[in-house]
């Protein structure tokens, strides 16, 4: 069953590319699991905004003359504000109600935020520049410097998101918003801009994961959907209230899938989406918080 | 001096019912207040009220401005810490945390990082427990660590909500005893809502008993033991 033809060289090319796709699912992951966080909302048009955002990077870059890593910033400052605007305006009215009227209405950003896609940029493919061209070779196996590059970013990304939330004044408030919206506004906070920050920081992190795979499967509107689709995966697997678990999630799954498909012939191509979710229930069936879900300790 | 603190027939509803029907009350600077009264008189909802958590018509004066529909973050920028029915505490946040939120309105570092000295002066187990999560505490260090956390803030009128509620007569001494050392070592204004009428009228200097949502009985804390009514009904001789 498995492919006997085994070359270390492939191994670790497939590797890299597997973790840099896993990378991408897991920003898009943890842009899940951070709104989820603030504002129990499953947002299933996570992937929309990121594909979106990502159209703005590649109008500053093909329409404006804008270079890559100025575009890449900027994009993320506008998604910010993209992100929160559409929680103050969208999901504002709708806040800490009816599950299901939240999906409904994230379903329906979705819809929204696809079409206006295809109406500014129109259905067709955009060729979109990465940031890392050309191959490393190390040990006499040559490395793409966009895996390893979509990696690194992704991780940076991480870990500033992890500063900024355990270090900051507003990281803390965040949290506390999260936690008990009642007792954060008795100490003052205001409850209501922490939730659109959350926004705010999930559609930055999902322009990161758009801007990074975009060179890759190339830039059209339904992009992020089969991504959507992982990186949902991965924030159930890690336990979708943990952000390690979303970031270990999707790097475990972008791994697994890709490794998958190359060195078990008759997975290939097309069975590697089933197969990997087939893993997943039986992670879930293991362990139904997730890998890496909570326990709450608690003491009355 | 005007008071800091002044209700005049506040009226306030959830819903179609009606919690206060008409409480006027006033704290003055640096006095301990105590609220009383049965189950559902309006004792929360009196706090809640002034907080801003709930709506209300009537008028509220709070440190010279008219503040009846101030939300609860302006309060808490104007000097007003609310410890509220339950703690209020951040479970999954640490004991650490938890505390610096108390600080959150403030601006002068240096004060924070010297109030916060202080809180842990009066609570000294904050500190070896400060990494853990403030789940993990006993009751009655929750409600230290919820008063410890209100003075953080530097209040100019600290509102406590049923302080002793399920903690042990000892812890609940140990609480009030805090109380009044703030009061009287750095002038602390306290309006405290508490079943425990005997330690309430202990500590406080005036008292009001509600009942139905309005003020029955109002005076000195001396006067209120000798009550008859009082002594009946939340005394218990």
């Amino acid at each position: 069953m498995l492919t006997l033809a085994f070359s270390s060289s492939h191994f670790f090319q497939t590797v890299a590319f597997g973790l840099a796709i896993g990378a991408v699912y897991a920003s898009l992951a943890l842009a899940i699991v951070l709104i989820y966080r603030t504002t129990h909302v499953v947002n299933f048009a996570q992937g929309e905004m990121a594909t979106f955002t990502t159209y703005i990077a590649w109008t500053l870059t093909a329409n404006h003359g804008w270079s890559f890593w100025p575009a890449f910033f900027a994009t993320i400052a506008i998604a910010f504000v993209l992100g929160a605007a559409t929680e103050r305006v969208i999901i504002r009215p709708f806040e800490r109600g009816d599950p299901l009227t939240l999906i409904l209405v994230t379903i329906a950003l979705f819809v929204i935020f696809n079409g206006l896609i295809q109406w500014i940029w129109g259905p067709d493919q955009k060729f979109f520049p990465g940031a890392f061209s050309g191959t490393f070779t190390i040990r006499g196996v040559t490395i793409a410097h966009q895996d390893v590059g979509v990696v690194a970013v992704t991780l940076a990304t991480v870990v500033v998101l992890w500063l900024f939330f355990r270090f900051t004044k507003m990281g803390l408030a965040m949290r506390a918003a999260a936690i008990a919206p009642v007792a954060s506004r008795l100490m003052g906070v205001r409850v209501g801009w922490m939730y659109a920050a959350g926004w705010g920081f999930a559609a930055s992190l999902g322009a990161v994961s758009g801007m990074m795979v975009a060179p890759v499967v190339q830039l059209n509107p339904s992009m992020m959907q089969s991504i959507l689709v992982y990186s949902f995966a991965a924030a159930v697997f890690g336990g979708i209230e943990s952000p390690l678990g979303a970031v270990v999630g999707g790097l475990a799954l972008g791994l697994l899938t890709t490794l998958l498909g190359a060195y078990v012939s008759w997975i290939g191509v097309d069975l590697q989406l089933p197969v990997a979710f087939t893993v997943l229930i039986a992670v879930l069936l293991i362990r139904p918080a997730g890998l890496l879900g909570r326990h709450v300790v608690k003491r009355v | 001096m005007a008071p800091l603190l002044e209700l005049r027939g506040v009226q306030a509803r959830y819903g179609p019912i009606v919690a206060l029907h008409d409480v006027s009350l006033t704290v003055g600077e640096g006095e301990v207040v105590a609220l009383l009264g049965a189950n559902g008189a309006g004792k929360t909802t009196t706090l809640r009220a002034i907080s801003g958590l709930v709506a209300k018509t009537g008028e509220v004066v709070y440190a010279g401005s008219d503040v009846r529909r101030a939300s609860p973050e302006r309060m808490a920028r104007l000097g007003l810490a609310h410890v509220p029915e339950g703690r209020g505490l951040f479970p999954e946040l640490t004991v650490w945390e938890n505390l610096r939120m108390g600080a959150y309105v403030r601006r002068d570092r240096g004060g924070v990082k010297a109030d916060l000295e202080r809180a842990v002066q009066h609570f000294p187990w904050i500190l070896e427990r400060r990494h853990q999560h403030a789940a993990t505490l006993s009751g009655g260090e929750q409600q230290m660590l919820a008063v410890a956390r209100a003075l953080v803030a530097r209040p100019k009128l600290l509102m406590l909500d049923e302080p002793s509620l399920g903690l042990a007569p000892l812890v609940t001494q140990e609480l009030f005893r805090v109380v009044h050392e703030l009061n009287e070592q750095e002038g602390l204004t306290v309006l405290v809502v508490e079943q425990n009428a005997q330690i309430a009228l202990t500590v406080s200097h005036r008292a009001y008993v509600l009942e139905v949502g309005r003020v029955a009985v109002e005076g000195s804390s001396a006067e209120l033991r000798e009550h008859e009514g009082v002594r009946r009904s939340y005394l218990g001789y």
